[in-house]
């Protein structure tokens, strides 16, 4: 039987944050993020934020709405084009963006999740990417060292998540949503099911991945 | 004919049989109403989709299928969802067969930039960076010009999107191959003419035996 403290409610969620807090969010374009979590930490007076997510979302979706709040610092992403808010606060100064390869960023969080100290890539060579980062040569290819990415917390979309705290994704929903879910120090998922137990060979995310979890709550935004 | 639908009729005229191909976000999208109706081709989007499937009718639309730009999508029989990093794993691995995407310059050693105009304009790369790294193929479909001036230059002036890595340019007049020794013209558009091709060309072309661009 699962452990009852998993259930997430808004005052346990509220306990775990901290000003400057490092928060990956799932879900590309808004398809697979946790509103809801988002929500929550909107109604919290935290700040200072550095977000991890595959985009800025839109002005009144997805990490967007913490962006227009002015909530986050520091924004790593490979896009941002579809919120023009981000844009105009990257552009005044008010809001620090790192653009990174959408691969680079995966795997990075991948890295970080799996215990490794960084991979090797070409994407990006010569290119403003390559900024600031080694250059390594294996068997005379040229490669860049990018480092692992890990996070404070991790806010995840599920559709389904049985008692144990086994996790599936609908759809293209799953996208950073996994993979987020191995590199965060605390990890709460919001799920649109709950059922009872999941047939094992459908989990994508084992339940010791998952520290908390808030079920039932409607998809969209 | 206008140009988006001559350049996506065109680029489809690459695409083969059993391909998996990435169509870009915008006019390389269009592509995928011109593939020929005898040939199966396996269209990728790096959200977490092979097998994508028409736009679907309103009352169809599913908020958790989406495609990479964000919009509504469908899924064809055969296909499947992956995350993330299974989705790059594909494109860095070079298992993409055909990428084709839009730029807003392409130079003469093949190098492209396409995600950021400093001081104006900064969506980010998305994904553009590892398909053109990653792709076997990469095609780059977009218009001769931006509002009359040459986006094929001898080198380009906007940060890189990659080094090198273009292989063929599909534009409403030309069809250019790029090679170890420069770009090469393929084919002109019969509405056009070699002068005005070479006219807003800013990069050399090597211009030998090309033929009449097929629509």
């Amino acid at each position: 039987m699962i452990n009852k403290q998993k259930y997430l409610d808004r005052q346990t969620f509220v306990k775990h944050l901290f000003d400057g807090m490092h928060i990956m969010v799932g879900g590309f374009m808004t398809c697979g993020t946790p509103e809801q979590l988002i929500d929550w930490l909107l109604e919290s007076n935290i700040n200072d934020l550095t977000i991890i997510c595959n985009d800025a979302g839109y002005p009144e979706a997805g990490v967007g709405k913490l962006i227009a709040a002015g909530r986050v610092r520091s924004l790593i992403a490979s896009h941002i084009g579809l919120n023009p808010i981000a844009g105009t606060k990257m552009s005044d100064g008010t809001l620090d963006v790192t653009l990174v390869p959408q691969g680079t960023l995966a795997e990075q969080i991948r890295a970080g999740g799996a215990g490794l100290g960084g991979f090797l890539t070409p994407t990006g060579l010569n290119t403003p990417a390559e900024e600031g980062k080694e250059r390594l040569e294996v068997d005379g290819q040229p490669y860049i060292l990018e480092r692992p990415l890990r996070a404070d917390l991790a806010l995840i979309k599920a559709r389904q998540v049985d008692r144990y705290g086994n996790l599936n994704y609908a759809k293209t929903a799953r996208n950073f949503n996994p993979v987020m879910a191995t590199a965060a120090k605390l990890v709460c998922v919001e799920a649109t099911e709950r059922i009872q137990v999941m047939d094992p060979e459908v989990v994508i995310t084992p339940h010791v991945l998952v520290d908390y979890i808030l079920a039932e709550v409607r998809d969209g935004r | 004919m206008d140009a988006k639908t001559i350049i996506a009729k065109r680029v489809a005229k690459e695409l083969h049989d059993g391909d998996l191909v990435n169509l870009g976000i915008g006019l390389p999208t269009l592509v995928a109403n011109h593939i020929d109706a005898d040939i199966t081709v396996h269209l990728q989007s790096e959200n977490g989709l092979i097998g994508l499937g028409p736009s679907p009718e309103l009352e169809h639309v599913d908020l958790n299928l989406t495609n990479a730009g964000g919009q509504p999508v469908t899924l064809i029989e055969g296909g499947m969802y992956f995350d993330s990093v299974t989705s790059f794993g594909i494109i860095r691995g070079g298992h993409v067969d055909v990428t084709v995407l839009g730029a807003l310059e392409v130079d003469a050693e093949g190098s492209l930039a396409s995600w950021i105009v400093p001081g104006k304009r900064v969506p980010g790369m998305g994904g553009a960076m590892d398909l053109v790294v990653g792709a076997q193929k990469v095609i780059v479909a977009m218009t001769h010009t931006n509002k009359g001036q040459p986006k094929i230059k001898t080198q380009c002036t906007l940060p890189l999107t990659a080094y090198r890595q273009v292989n063929l340019i599909v534009t409403e007049l030309a069809v250019i191959a790029v090679r170890e020794d420069g770009l090469h013209l393929l084919e002109i558009h019969p509405d056009t003419t070699l002068e005005k091709v070479l006219a807003l060309t800013e990069a050399p072309l090597h211009v030998k035996t090309y033929t009449k661009m097929e629509g």
